[in-house]
């Protein structure tokens, strides 16, 4: 059970006087239950990279598997790979539709075929995993904002029961309290229900302190791809090409610089707080 | 997929096509379609194939970029053609059950063929070497004296300018959303007549209300900046004539005299004589 990108090209408005080459040569294997961040610049091919692997963009050249399957392959159900691998887009207004939140949600199960008391249920179970207040379960989407729709959208691609869940900055533009409380849910859901999320984001901050495994792409390739700690070892390469390590990182390596023998492998909050205590209280013993 | 529409679209190259006024591409553009519709004759036919060739090469822009646009009208040149064909009255050279072909059927058909390529090419050209801003420019200019029959000029070109800048956006923006609404399992190759302008509703109402929500946006971003419309209002980049625009308006203006003597020469020495 895992997806499987084999490489992977894609360029844009091939054999024109556009031609941009978004991917190149992308290798990655995605095991099941991982919670992964990928980061980088604007038009690193982030965006690009995750609709390939729901099959939204179809690769230049390359191959991709999912559990197996080659998903080029003809007669390959689309369809079905789609509410397997759920993507959730950056922008909320770009799939919110019906005249109430409860009956946008239901339409991912009702394209399932599901019956409608089924896809109610479904529905129902969604909207609350992403805790959204149910007194407004009937009010217009339009009327929501900006971090309820995007709960309401994200909990539109959740009735589906997808067994992998890509979201393409969940984050941005939300205030720092909605984005705790959308990215706490996302990794109760990991935990819990042991589905893989995939993570796409700028912000370090976010990444480092949620997932097991971030994926750093910069011009269409793959940088870095390994354990938060790992990749932020990397932090003046990553600032080179326009990113940077959580602040914690920058902090700990300046501690040790003045001759504080702090490791610098901490990337949140509380790991440096930790640490910087542990130092200090040796220092006073 | 939707973003390969390439109808109208802007071909940048460093050419001296490019760089004309859009004045003299609007009016030579004109005159080009003009000289389509009076000329008679092989010369004829001939120069003004080796005059849009000649433009084409000088542009730069690959020549499939040109055969691009008649893709869209082939149903509409099929349709004329066979009209021509069929019912022209005249000498019949063949027929069959109530359908008769004429010498000059077969003459007119091959004729409006090439007219209606040339004409589509000839615009294109236009299009693809004059950027839409360029454009609204260059006709607000020139129309600049219906102001004075109290035709608000300036607000038409505004419009156009705004609703051409627009079409980019909105096709990007239907892009995404059909692959959102895609992504949640929407299918909009499939079924039957209603059930595909059912499917179209999710796509329609995100892109209304993106729509309006942008129209409104950019009131208030031109309200903000004092926008008040044509009354005294300066251009960052003014039009003006260069020398080679004026070298332009003479070499359409001596191919149009070719055309028209071409057609009196035809007219009083050929006609007669056949």
């Amino acid at each position: 059970m895992s997806i499987i990108l084999d490489k992977v090209n894609y360029t844009y408005s091939a054999g024109t006087a556009y031609e941009i080459q978004a991917l190149k040569d992308i290798n990655l294997k995605i095991e099941d239950g991982e919670f992964i961040g990928v980061i980088g610049h604007t038009g690193s091919g982030k965006s690009t990279l995750i609709q390939h692997l729901n099959g939204l963009m179809h690769a230049t050249s390359g191959d991709i598997y999912y559990n197996g399957a080659d998903i080029y392959d003809e007669g390959y159900d689309m369809r079905a790979l789609r509410s397997k691998v759920g993507l959730v887009f950056q922008y909320p207004e770009h799939q919110l539709f019906e005249t109430t939140i409860f009956d946008d949600v239901c339409y991912g199960p009702m394209n399932q075929g599901l019956p409608k008391n089924e896809a109610g249920l479904r529905a129902f179970e969604a909207l609350r995993s992403v805790g959204f207040p149910e007194e407004l379960y009937y009010q217009s989407p339009f009327d929501l904002s900006g971090g309820q729709k995007r709960r309401v959208a994200i909990a539109g691609v959740l009735a589906m029961k997808p067994e992998v869940l890509i979201l393409d900055e969940p984050t941005a533009g939300l205030d720092p309290k909605g984005r705790d409380e959308i990215l706490d849910q996302l990794a109760l859901m990991h935990k819990e229900r042991g589905i893989t999320i995939i993570l796409v984001s700028h912000s370090m901050e976010d990444v480092a302190k949620y997932v097991g495994r971030i994926i750093v792409m910069n011009q269409g390739s793959v940088m870095y791809d390994g354990i938060p700690k790992e990749v932020f070892r990397h932090y003046k390469e990553l600032e080179a090409v326009g990113l940077a390590a959580p602040q914690v990182t920058y902090l700990m390596h300046e501690l040790q610089e003045v001759g504080i023998p702090v490791r610098t492998d901490a990337t949140t909050v509380e790991e440096a707080k930790a640490e910087i205590l542990r130092v200090c209280q040796g220092r006073i013993r | 997929m939707l973003r390969d529409i390439t109808l109208g679209q802007y071909y940048p190259a460093d050419s001296p096509i490019h760089k004309l006024d859009p004045r003299v591409k609007l009016l030579g553009t004109l005159l080009y379609i003009i000289s389509l519709f009076i000329f008679k004759g092989y010369v004829a036919f001939v120069l003004a194939a080796v005059f849009l060739i000649a433009v084409i090469k000088i542009s730069k822009v690959p020549f499939s970029y040109m055969v691009k646009g008649l893709k869209a009208i082939v149903i509409l040149m099929i349709i004329t053609g066979l009209f021509n064909l069929f019912l022209t009255p005249g000498t019949e050279i063949w027929r069959w059950w109530i359908f008769r072909i004429t010498k000059e059927g077969a003459q007119n058909a091959v004729l409006m063929l090439f007219r209606l390529t040339f004409l589509i090419i000839g615009t294109s050209v236009m299009t693809l070497t004059t950027t839409p801003n360029q454009l609204t420019d260059g006709l607000e200019k020139s129309l600049h004296p219906l102001n004075k029959i109290h035709i608000p000029v300036h607000e038409i070109s505004m419009m156009m300018s705004i609703a051409l800048r627009f079409i980019p956006i909105l096709i990007e923006e239907t892009d995404k959303i059909m692959k959102a609404q895609m992504a949640r399992g929407a299918d909009f190759e499939n079924g039957n007549l209603i059930k595909k302008a059912k499917a179209m509703i999710p796509l329609l109402v995100p892109l209304f209300v993106s729509a309006f929500r942008r129209a409104n946006d950019l009131a208030m971003a031109m309200e903000a900046r004092c926008y008040r419309g044509g009354e005294g209002r300066t251009k960052m980049k003014p039009l003006h004539y260069q020398k080679r625009d004026y070298i332009a308006y003479v070499i359409v203006s001596l191919y149009l005299i070719a055309m028209i003597a071409l057609r009196i020469v035809w007219n009083t020495f050929v006609v007669p004589a056949a």
